[in-house]
Formats: C-alpha cells, sequence, structure tokens
C-alpha cells in the first residue's frame, strides 16, 4: 500500500503542479515509512517541503497555500502527533468554505499514519478518526488495501473539501493489485469485500483484513459472513451496510479506536435507527479498550482480533 | 529583584502633541512620509474619524441589543490606518477581529463587519472583491499562520523581487498582544522566517489582553519577537499616524523586493472594552486612560494638519461625512434580513454531502409540518 500510495502522490503531483507535499521529513528521507521517496528528486524543493517541526504550522500554512491556489497535502507523521494541530483542522480548515459562504474551496488533504499492530511505542499508535469524523466540514477517509489507496488519494487531492487521510501503517507493506485504469467507487462509497448471509461485519483500516480474517475462519465453522469496508468515515455511505443487514439480520462493527463516542458507535445508532425491523439482534461492537493505548507488549490483547470479532458474531447469532 | 529591562527604540514622527518632530529611530523611515501627498495626508484623518464614529455607533447598536458583539477600536486608529495605506493593491491583509478600518480602507463595506457581529453571517464579504482583505478570524493568532501560507504561495508564484511594482506582492498579518503569546503566532514566525515569506507581521500592543496585561505576555519588547526570529522587528509609536505608514510601507517594500519578512510592534492603546463583554474599570489602574487619552492619535494628527495649513472647512466635511456614514451603517444594521433557514447547510462542503442534504430536507420536512398543522387548525 505505501508504493500505491507513493504513485498517487507522484501522479497526482504530475498532473497538477498546484499540489505541493509538505510535511516533516517528507523530502531528503521520503517520510518515516518512505512512501514520500524519490518525489524530492522528481518535483524539487519548493513542491516538495521538508517543513519545520511544527504540526499546527504545517496545516495552517497549508490553509493559506490552498486560498492562494495551491492543493497542499501534509503528511503528518505518527497519529499520535496530530493534535497541536487540532485547532487548525477544526476550527480553521474544515470551516473555510462555509465561512466564505462558498466563494472558496479548501483543497487541503492531511494524511495521518494510524492505528497499531506495529509494535510501536507511546503516541505511535493510535487511531483519532472519530475526532475529525466529528467535525461538520472535513471528510475523513481509510483505504484497506492497495486499489483503495491509490484511487481514494487521487480522489481525495482533486476534492475541493479537506480531507483527512488516515492510512493503516500496519497495511502499508502488504502487497495488492492496483487496476491504473478504472477506480471503482467513488470517495465515499462502502463496499461489499465478502459476501455472506449469516451476519454481517464491517470496519475501516487495517480492520478490514482482521475481518476478512475472522469470516475465513467462521467460513471452516460453516458460517457466512458478509464483510463490509466503509471506506469513508465521514460521510457514511450507508446504503450497502443496510441492504447487508438486511438480508443477514446481525451485524458486529469492528474498529482499533476506543469504543466510546466512535465511529462504530455512530454505525450502531444508525443502522439501529434505519434498519430496526430487519435486526435479529442487537448491534455489537468491537473495538479497542476506552484506555490509552497500551505499551506494545499488550496491544495484542487491546487490538479487536479475528477472535474477538468471533466472539461477537457468537453472540448475535445466539440471541 | 528588579527584571533586566531591554529596550527597543521606538519609531515617532509626530510627538503626541503634534509636533512634527521625528525622533532617531524615525530617520530611515522619513522619506515615504515626504513623498506623501496632501490628498493621503488628508485622507489618513479622514479615515481615523470616520472609524471613530463607527465604532460608537457599533458600540451603541451593540448596547440596544442589535448587535451580538461589537469589537471596539478606539484608541487604535493610527496604527490601522497608517499600514493599511502602506499597502499596495495586489497585497492581502489578514485581520483578527479589530481591523474594521483597514478592511474600509480596502474597500470592505462596513455593513459586512456588523452582519457578521450582528450574528447574521459566518464570514460575510468576499476577500477578492474587498482589497484582499480577508475574513476575520475570531481564534487567535490561527490567521498568522493563514497569512504565513498565503506568502509561501506568492514566493511559489515568482511574484517576489521581479522589479515590477504592480505585481510584487507582500501580506500583512494582524494580531495584538495577548495573540502573541499563542503558538501559531510563533509557528507563522518560524516558517515566516525558514521560507522569507513576503509578509509583515503587525502587532498592535494595546497593552491588555482582555483583562491581561501585556507584562502577562512578554517581558521584553515584542518587537524583540522578530528579531528572535531572523527579521527586522520594529517598534513604533502606534498612536502616530505617520510612523505607523512609514516603517508598515518600507517594511512591506523591502518583502516585495524579496528581502523576506518583518515584524513591527505597534503602541497603541485599547480606550474602550476588548469587547462589549468586558468591563475595563475592573482590571485598569486609575490614570492609565487618561495618560492614553493625551497621546489621541486623531487629536495630535489633527494639531499637526491645523499647523501646517489645513482649513477648518476640511475638518467640518470630515465629520459631516463620518456623522452620514455612521448613520447609514446603522439604518442598514437594523435592516439586515435574518439568512434564510437553509444557510445552515450551504457551503459545510463544496460538493454533495449525503447528510447536509438529508438535514435540510428533515428540516424542511418539520417547517412544513407546523404549516400544515396551522391549515388543519383552520379547517377544524
Amino acid at each position: 500500500m505505501a508504493k500505491a500510495i507513493q504513485a498517487a502522490l507522484a501522479d497526482a503531483m504530475r498532473a497538477d503542479e498546484k499540489v505541493l507535499l509538505m510535511g516533516e521529513d517528507v523530502g531528503r528521507l521520503g517520510g518515516v515509512f518512505r512512501v514520500t521517496e524519490g518525489l524530492l528528486d522528481e518535483f524539487g524543493e519548493q513542491r516538495v517541503l521538508d517543513s519545520p517541526l511544527a504540526e499546527s504550522g504545517l496545516v495552517g500554512t497549508a490553509i493559506g497555500l490552498a486560498m492562494r491556489g495551491y492543493r497542499p497535502i501534509v503528511e503528518i507523521q505518527f497519529d499520535g502527533f496530530i493534535f497541536p494541530a487540532f485547532n487548525q483542522i477544526t476550527t480553521q480548515l474544515a470551516r473555510q468554505t462555509v465561512r466564505h459562504a462558498g466563494r472558496i474551496g479548501m483543497p487541503v488533504v492531511i494524511r495521518v499514519p494510524y492505528g497499531g499492530h506495529i509494535g510501536s511505542v507511546e503516541h505511535h499508535q493510535e487511531s483519532p478518526e472519530a475526532y475529525f469524523a466529528h467535525t461538520p466540514g472535513l471528510r475523513v477517509v481509510s483505504p484497506s488495501n492497495p486499489h483503495d489507496a491509490y484511487w481514494m488519494l487521487r480522489e481525495a487531492i482533486a476534492s475541493n473539501d479537506p480531507v483527512m487521510f488516515f492510512e493503516p501503517k500496519s497495511r502499508y507493506w502488504p502487497k495488492g493489485p492496483v487496476d491504473l485504469d478504472h477506480a471503482g467507487l467513488p470517495l465515499h462509497a462502502s463496499r461489499i469485500m465478502r459476501e455472506g448471509t449469516d451476519a454481517t461485519l464491517v470496519g475501516h483500516g487495517a480492520m478490514v483484513s482482521t475481518l476478512l480474517q475472522a469470516a475465513d475462519i467462521a467460513a471452516e465453522e460453516g458460517r457466512s459472513l458478509e464483510v463490509v469496508d466503509l471506506r469513508s468515515l465521514s460521510p457514511v455511505d450507508y446504503g450497502p451496510l443496510l441492504d447487508s443487514v438486511g438480508r443477514t439480520g446481525r451485524l458486529v462493527v469492528a474498529q482499533e479506536a476506543y469504543g466510546f463516542v466512535s465511529v462504530g458507535s455512530e454505525i450502531a445508532a444508525t443502522v439501529a435507527e434505519r434498519a430496526f425491523y430487519s435486526l435479529e439482534a442487537p448491534v455489537l461492537r468491537v473495538s479497542g479498550f476506552d484506555t490509552p493505548f497500551p505499551p506494545a507488549a499488550l496491544e495484542s490483547q487491546y487490538l479487536p482480533s479475528p477472535d474477538r470479532v468471533l466472539e461477537a458474531v457468537d453472540r448475535v447469532l445466539a440471541f | 529583584m528588579a527584571a533586566r529591562e531591554i529596550t527597543v527604540p521606538t519609531v515617532q514622527i509626530l510627538t503626541p502633541e503634534g509636533e512634527f518632530r521625528p525622533n532617531d529611530a524615525a530617520e530611515e523611515f522619513l522619506p515615504f512620509v515626504e513623498a506623501l501627498d496632501d490628498a493621503t495626508l488628508r485622507a489618513f484623518y479622514r479615515d481615523m474619524v470616520v472609524s471613530r464614529r463607527i465604532d460608537q455607533a457599533g458600540a451603541n447598536l451593540q448596547r440596544q441589543g442589535q448587535l451580538a458583539l461589537w469589537v471596539p477600536s478606539h484608541g487604535q486608529e493610527a496604527a490601522q490606518v497608517g499600514s493599511a495605506h502602506a499597502a499596495r493593491p495586489q497585497d492581502h491583509l489578514f485581520p483578527s477581529y479589530r481591523e474594521h478600518i483597514v478592511g474600509m480602507i480596502r474597500g470592505l463595506d462596513p455593513i459586512g463587519i456588523l452582519a457578521l457581529l450582528r450574528g447574521a453571517t459566518q464570514g460575510g464579504w468576499d476577500p477578492a472583491e474587498n482589497g484582499n482583505f480577508h475574513l476575520y478570524t475570531l481564534v487567535l493568532a490561527a490567521q498568522t499562520l493563514h497569512a504565513t501560507g498565503y506568502a509561501m504561495g506568492i514566493r511559489f508564484d515568482g511574484l517576489v523581487g521581479t522589479g515590477d511594482a504592480d505585481a510584487d506582492t507582500a501580506v500583512i498579518a494582524y494580531y495584538g498582544d495577548g495573540s502573541t503569546s499563542e503558538g501559531d503566532a510563533n509557528e507563522a514566525l518560524v516558517f515566516a522566517s525558514s521560507y522569507q515569506t513576503p509578509q509583515v507581521f503587525f502587532i498592535q500592543n494595546n497593552q491588555w489582553a482582555i483583562s491581561v496585561p501585556v507584562e502577562r505576555q512578554s517581558r521584553s519588547p515584542l518587537a524583540l519577537r522578530g528579531i528572535g526570529f531572523g527579521m527586522p522587528g520594529h517598534r513604533i509609536d502606534g498612536n502616530d499616524v505617520l510612523a505607523s505608514y512609514a516603517v508598515t510601507r518600507a517594511s512591506l517594500e523591502a518583502a516585495r523586493a524579496g528581502e523576506g519578512p518583518a515584524l513591527i510592534e505597534a503602541l497603541t492603546y485599547r480606550m474602550g472594552a476588548h469587547t462589549t463583554a468586558d468591563d475595563p474599570t475592573k482590571y485598569r489602574p486609575s490614570g492609565e486612560l487618561e495618560a492614553w487619552e493625551a497621546r489621541d492619535p486623531i487629536t495630535r494628527y489633527r494639531a499637526w494638519l491645523v499647523a501646517r495649513g489645513t482649513d477648518e472647512a476640511f475638518f467640518a466635511e470630515v465629520d459631516a461625512e463620518a456623522a452620514d456614514i455612521a448613520a447609514d451603517v446603522r439604518r442598514r444594521t437594523l435592516e439586515l434580513p435574518s439568512p434564510p433557514r437553509r444557510a445552515i447547510f450551504e457551503h459545510v462542503y463544496s460538493e454533495p454531502h449525503p447528510l447536509m442534504e438529508a438535514e435540510a430536507a428533515w428540516l424542511d420536512a418539520y417547517e412544513a409540518s407546523f404549516a400544515e398543522a396551522e391549515t388543519q387548525g383552520g379547517n377544524a
């Protein structure tokens, strides 16, 4: 997936000279995950900016650059370091279009490598997406595979709305096909990744592969689970999910993030509102615990595993 | 133990009494004053007087319940008028929320500001149609970064140091002494210095951040913030419109020529409250207001204009014009319509968004249900 993101950045920069990349270490080093490797050589220092180490400064100056007609892509080095930029993202970036009564767009993409499974230290494995999904004016997305990473990033860069682009860093290394000729789905669309009849599983980012693993295991036990990849966390494309719940009657929502007041909470509430008569069981949530992300030695207990997902599946099926 | 005091010379051209007596620090900036024509010198006076009248009108409207808030600029007219006149048409100005007269000098109809403070809009004007005067920003210092990013863009566009006076472009970021403590104000200085942006940071040090004095924001002159970040830092008598004009003009020209950013600290005084929500009698030491009233920017400038032979009729004309403008603003404020219901959902995103569509449709249906209920009630 890292290569797919790199290709999307390079292709977008070739297609539009107003596209800029800015962040800490994105130039000479190519980013700590090497996602931006080689871009400085091709596009030069004025389009690949090794910026001062200041997250609010990065987002705030990106807003000014967007006002000037540029399309900045900001890389935040790690999920847990986004909070110094929180004010600029939520009170400024998200509101410029409405404050200007639609006279300007805000084509800024903020790339955030996020999530666990990489055994790192404090502030390097978090899932802060709900803070941003809670903010009107932002679009929040997260790809789960290389093909989506390429196309969702191209669309995010082309969008005139600010897009929070959450990259599941544990998925940077696994390989997968990318069809460079066909996007397949628009940015905001969710997708059924695997069909099934007994229960629906829904998640985003790295959790999608966990859900697919769970469905594989369940299949060996004779259970047929449908898996939905949200792709967009704001807005959520409920159509495929509601259709799926209409068929299966059961839903398990899974995420790495804390469960309380989360994207998964919103999905559970909305499905309960809109598909109440289809449901054969309560919607269950599987998530990280409502604690700070633990030391990496405990992350396998903290993060939802296929087994924890299947435990919830057992409960919805037993209801 | 007394704190060590670090001082910076203050550029002053007019004495508080209105005598043209530039001090040593002003010497290098005098050519910009000498180049001013009579019409511009009169415009400085006119703009300051108009600003003060609108300020009074705004405060009155708030007291009468017609505005949600008013942000007084009384006392800060010279800092604003001088700096605004120093900008060229292509320059971009990023205000905080007190720069009413800066906006008007750039072509903004003051009703835009009143509409915002009445709660009728979230922004109120189009910067592109109002002299590149950007929207007010209520979150302290946030705009200093927007201004810096914008100035980075100007540099990337190659519109610096071309030698074409109509093409080379600069930016002014306005903020106050309280904002200098914010992280964003400091990050903006880092980025501006690192990227050598064509930009002037214009701090109106009006001595108070609501109830907290400037000494709590900084133990050293704020002008030093510029020097510490690697750019010139000037301190000016912010109640001296000529000093404000000349130093800003010099800094903007250097910025446009590609010499990088500069910072100006204008020493001024907010004579009224921070906003209509606070009461300065609770926090100001006695005698302070009177001391600053003796340095009133309008009185001193008028004294100089009189001394250089400006006729009385001009002052009378300006007073009448300012009264007319204030009356007109007041009348139009009272006539401002409430925005349509649908405005809640408009422009939150620049592209279609299903949640906005669904919630707007729900609100339409909800409101319509009252109309239906009324009709049914009538039939019953």
